[in-house]
C-alpha cells in the first residue's frame, strides 16, 4: 500500500504541476510584498490617519466602527479629536457623504468601499496588501487618460492619483535590457518630478496606510491568531488525555 | 393493555449519588426506551475489532453536522436574508457581533470541512466495499446525505451576497436554462425573478436552514439505524456475525461503547486541532475556503472574470465545462462502445436488446444531426450523472471479496486512477478553461465514467485473494 501510494502521489503532484509551469510564463503583473507589520501600533495609527485624511472622502468604509480603532491603542476621545472630521459620533461606522450615483458619474464608476478592500484583493499573485502597496506606488502621468493618471497594476483605472503630491509624478519610461543573445524594451515607472516626500518615506507612508486597511479588514484578526495558539495547546493537552484513555480502554483488545 | 413494569436500572459500584440517578433513569426507562435504545445503539452495539484510520471520518461528519447546526443558528440571528442587507450583517458579525467572528469561521470552515470528512468517509466505503450486499441501503442513504449536503452548501453559498456567492449561483442556475423546452421558465421559477435577487436570496435561506437540514437530520438517523441493523464492515471486508459466542455475541466485535467512544474521542480531538487550526490561522484557506471575490458585495453589473465553483464542487465543475461541441463525437463513439460491450458479454436477450436500442437512442441525441442535443445539455446531464452514479456501486461492484486488501490488481489500479482523476478534475475545475486543461478534463470525465461503467468487467475478472474467516488486527 505505502509504495503504491508514494507513486500515486508523484502522479498527483507531475499532473497538478506541469501546467502551472506553463502558465507560469504567462503575463502576469508581479505585485512587490507588503512590508508591513500587523502588531506595530504606530504604523497602524499612522495608517489610519492617513486613512481618513486621503481615502474617507470619496470613499467609505461602511462596515468599520470609529471606536473599533481602540483596537490598534487609542482611546475614544484620541479618535474623535484626530480621527473624525464630520459630526460622526465615535460609535458610528466610517460613512460619507458623498451620493455613489454622483459619483459614478464624476468617475465612471462609485469608488469601492474599503472596509474589506484588503482581503478582496488577495489573489494568487499575492495578498490584498501587496495588490494595494503595489498599486498605491504604481501610478504614472498619462494624458490619454480622463484624470490623466494611470496605474500599471490597475490600467486604466478611474481613480486619479490621490497622493501625488506626495509621491510626485512618475513617468512611464523605456529601458532597453541587453541579455545573452536577446536585447528587448522594457517599461518601467520613473520619477519625473519629485513630491513632498522622498521614495523611501513614501514608501514607509503607503506601507503604513496598507498596514491599517489590513487592519480595518479584519480587526478580529490579532485576536483571532492569540485565541487560537491558546485554544490548540489545549487541544494538545487533551489529546494527550484521550489517547492514554483510549489506550487503558483497549489495552484487552487483541 | 397493562404490562409489567420493566426492572429497576441498576448501576454497579457505590456512590452518594447512585440511587437517585439510578431511580430516576429508572422512572425514565419505565416509560421511554432509554435503556433499549442505550443498548442497541452504544453499550451493546457490537461493532468490528479491526476499525482503522479511514473509520474516523462516519463520526467526524457527525461532529461537523452539530457545529454546522449550532454555529449556524447563532449566525441566524445576525444575519439578515435581504439583497439590501445580507453583505453588510455579515461584516456585522464578524466585527460587532462578540466572538462573530468565531462562529462565521467555524461555520465557513466547517463547509469545507463536512465535504473532507465525507470525501474520505466515502473513500473508505470504497476501499472496504462497505456498499456491498447487505449495506446497499446504508449507502444509499449515505449518496441522498451527499446530494443533500451539496444542496445545502449551494443554497448557504448565496447567503454573504458576495461576488462569487451571486455569480456562482448564476452560472448554476443557468444550467437549468439549457434544458429543452422548460429550461428558461424552470429558471426562472427558481430563481422567483428573472435574475438573482432579494427573492432568490430568501428562498435559498428558507431551503438553507430550514428545509435541507431537516431532510439532512432524517438521513442521518436513517442511514446510522441501517447502520445498526446490519452491522458494521470493517478493513477485512468479513462478516463478523458469522462467527458468535455462546452468548450470541460476534467473537470479533467489541461494544461500541466504551471501545469506539474512546477511541473515536482521540481522532475528534485530532480533527479539531487541525480545524481550528483554520479557523484562528487561516480560515480563507488561501481563497480556497473563503474565496476573496466573496469579500466583494455582490454586483450584478459587473461579472467576474474567472468564476470558480468552492473547492468541493469543482470536480463535477470540471465534467461540465469538459462536454464541448467537439467532445460529442468522443462521448458517441464511447456510448457506442459500451453498448457493444454489454450486447457481446450480457447473457439475457433481453439486456442485449435493451442495451443496443438505449445505445442507439443515445448516440442519436448525442450526435444525429437534426436530432441532437446541444452539448451544454449534455454537460448538464453528465455533471448530475457524475454524481448520481455513485449510486449504483453496490450493483457495480461484481467482485466476490469485498476490500481492497483481497481484491486484485485491476480493482487497486482503477481505485488509485480514480482518485487521481477526481483530484485532478477538481484541479482544473478551480482553473481558467485553456486548451490543455479542456483536453484533460475530457480525458479525466471518460475515465471518471469508465471507473464505474465497466466495472462489473474488471471487478469480476480481478485476480483476488482468499479472504480470511476472521478479522485480522
Amino acid at each position: 500500500m505505502g509504495k503504491n501510494m508514494n507513486k500515486l502521489k508523484h502522479l498527483i503532484a507531475v499532473l497538478l504541476l506541469a501546467p502551472a509551469f506553463a502558465l507560469a510564463a504567462g503575463a502576469e503583473i508581479k505585485l512587490d510584498r507588503a512590508p508591513i507589520d500587523e502588531n506595530d501600533q504606530a504604523s497602524l495609527q499612522r495608517g489610519a490617519r492617513h486613512f481618513v485624511n486621503y481615502c474617507l472622502n470619496c470613499h467609505s468604509a461602511n462596515y468599520m466602527r470609529f471606536n473599533r480603532l481602540r483596537d490598534i491603542g487609542l482611546t475614544d476621545q484620541q479618535i474623535v479629536d484626530n480621527l473624525v472630521f464630520t459630526n460622526a459620533k465615535v460609535g458610528d461606522l466610517m460613512k460619507i457623504a458623498m451620493d455613489p450615483k454622483d459619483a459614478a458619474s464624476w468617475f465612471g464608476a462609485a469608488p469601492p468601499e474599503l472596509s474589506v478592500i484588503a482581503r478582496s484583493r488577495a489573489s494568487h499573485a499575492g495578498t490584498g496588501a501587496d495588490w494595494l502597496y503595489s498599486y498605491l506606488r504604481s501610478f504614472y502621468r498619462d494624458a490619454e487618460r480622463p484624470t490623466g493618471w494611470n496605474n500599471t497594476v490597475f490600467p486604466n483605472v478611474g481613480m486619479p492619483h490621490v497622493l501625488w503630491e506626495l509621491q510626485g509624478e512618475q513617468v512611464m519610461a523605456e529601458r532597453k535590457v541587453q541579455g545573452p543573445g536577446f536585447e528587448k524594451t522594457e517599461h518601467v515607472l520613473k520619477l519625473d518630478k519629485p513630491g513632498k516626500l522622498s521614495p523611501v518615506e513614501y514608501d514607509q507612508m503607503v506601507a503604513d496606510l496598507v498596514n491599517y486597511m489590513v487592519f480595518m479588514a479584519e480587526p478580529a484578526r490579532s485576536s483571532r491568531t492569540t485565541i487560537g495558539i491558546f485554544v490548540l495547546f489545549a487541544l494538545s493537552l487533551l489529546f494527550i488525555l484521550a489517547y492514554a484513555l483510549k489506550k487503558e480502554y483497549w489495552k484487552d483488545v487483541h | 393493555m397493562a404490562s409489567a413494569p420493566k426492572e429497576p436500572v441498576q448501576f454497579s459500584g457505590a456512590g452518594p449519588l447512585n440511587a437517585p440517578i439510578s431511580g430516576l433513569i429508572t422512572w425514565v426507562d419505565q416509560r421511554f426506551p432509554l435503556m433499549s435504545i442505550w443498548r442497541d445503539h452504544l453499550s451493546q452495539y457490537y461493532a468490528p475489532k479491526n476499525f482503522n484510520f479511514w473509520y474516523f471520518f462516519g463520526g467526524l461528519a457527525m461532529l461537523v453536522l452539530v457545529i454546522q447546526i449550532v454555529t449556524g443558528i447563532f449566525l441566524v440571528m445576525h444575519y439578515k436574508p435581504s439583497a439590501a442587507e445580507a453583505f453588510a450583517s455579515v461584516e456585522y458579525i464578524m466585527r460587532d457581533v462578540p466572538a462573530g467572528w468565531f462562529i462565521r469561521y467555524m461555520h465557513s470552515t466547517g463547509a469545507s470541512a463536512f465535504f473532507i470528512v465525507v470525501y474520505l468517509h466515502m473513500f473508505r466505503g470504497l476501499l472496504y466495499g462497505s456498499y456491498r450486499q447487505p449495506r446497499e441501503l446504508i449507502w444509499i442513504f449515505g449518496m441522498l446525505i451527499y446530494l443533500c449536503l451539496m444542496a445545502e452548501a449551494f443554497f448557504g453559498y448565496l447567503l454573504p451576497w458576495g461576488q462569487m456567492s451571486f455569480w456562482g449561483a448564476q452560472v448554476i442556475i443557468n444550467l437549468f436554462d439549457a434544458l429543452p423546452l422548460i429550461g428558461p421558465d424552470l429558471s426562472t421559477w427558481i430563481r422567483g425573478d428573472f435574475v438573482i435577487s432579494d427573492a432568490t436570496l430568501n428562498r435559498f435561506f428558507a431551503f438553507h436552514v430550514i428545509a435541507i437540514p431537516l431532510v439532512l437530520l432524517g438521513l442521518v438517523a436513517a442511514h446510522i439505524m441501517a447502520l445498526h441493523e446490519v452491522g458494521s464492515n470493517n478493513p477485512d471486508g468479513v462478516e463478523i456475525k458469522q462467527h458468535k459466542d455462546a452468548k450470541g455475541i460476534p467473537l470479533d466485535g467489541i461494544p461500541f461503547h466504551p471501545y469506539y467512544t474512546v477511541k473515536d474521542l482521540v481522532g475528534v480531538v485530532v480533527f479539531l486541532f487541525l480545524f481550528f487550526g483554520v479557523v484562528f490561522f487561516m480560515p480563507e484557506m488561501g481563497g480556497y475556503f473563503l474565496e476573496f471575490n466573496n469579500f466583494i458585495p455582490a454586483d450584478a453589473l459587473k461579472t467576474p472574470p474567472h468564476i470558480a465553483p468552492v473547492w468541493y464542487f469543482t470536480p463535477y465543475y470540471s465534467i461540465l465545462r469538459a462536454i464541448t461541441e467537439d467532445f460529442m463525437l468522443v462521448l458517441a463513439i464511447g456510448v457506442a462502445a459500451y453498448s457493444l460491450l454489454i450486447w457481446l458479454t450480457a447473457r439475457n436477450q433481453l439486456v442485449k436488446m435493451a442495451a443496443l436500442a438505449i445505445g442507439l437512442v443515445v448516440i442519436v441525441l448525442m450526435k444525429g444531426g437534426p436530432l441532437a442535443i446541444e452539448a451544454k445539455v449534455w454537460g448538464v446531464a453528465m455533471m448530475g450523472a457524475a454524481t448520481l452514479i455513485f449510486f449504483l456501486l453496490p450493483w457495480l461492484d461484481r467482485s466476490p471479496v469485498k476490500s481492497i486488501r483481497y481484491k486484485g490488481p485491476l480493482f487497486r489500479t482503477a481505485l488509485s486512477i480514480f482518485v487521481v482523476v477526481f483530484i485532478v478534475l477538481g484541479y482544473y475545475g478551480t482553473q481558467t478553461v485553456t486548451p490543455a486543461g479542456t483536453i484533460i478534463s475530457q480525458i479525466g470525465t471518460l475515465i471518471y465514467f469508465s471507473f464505474f461503467l465497466l466495472m462489473p468487467w474488471y471487478s469480476a475478472m480481478d485476480k483476488t485473494k482468499p479472504v480470511p474467516d476472521r478479522v485480522t488486527m
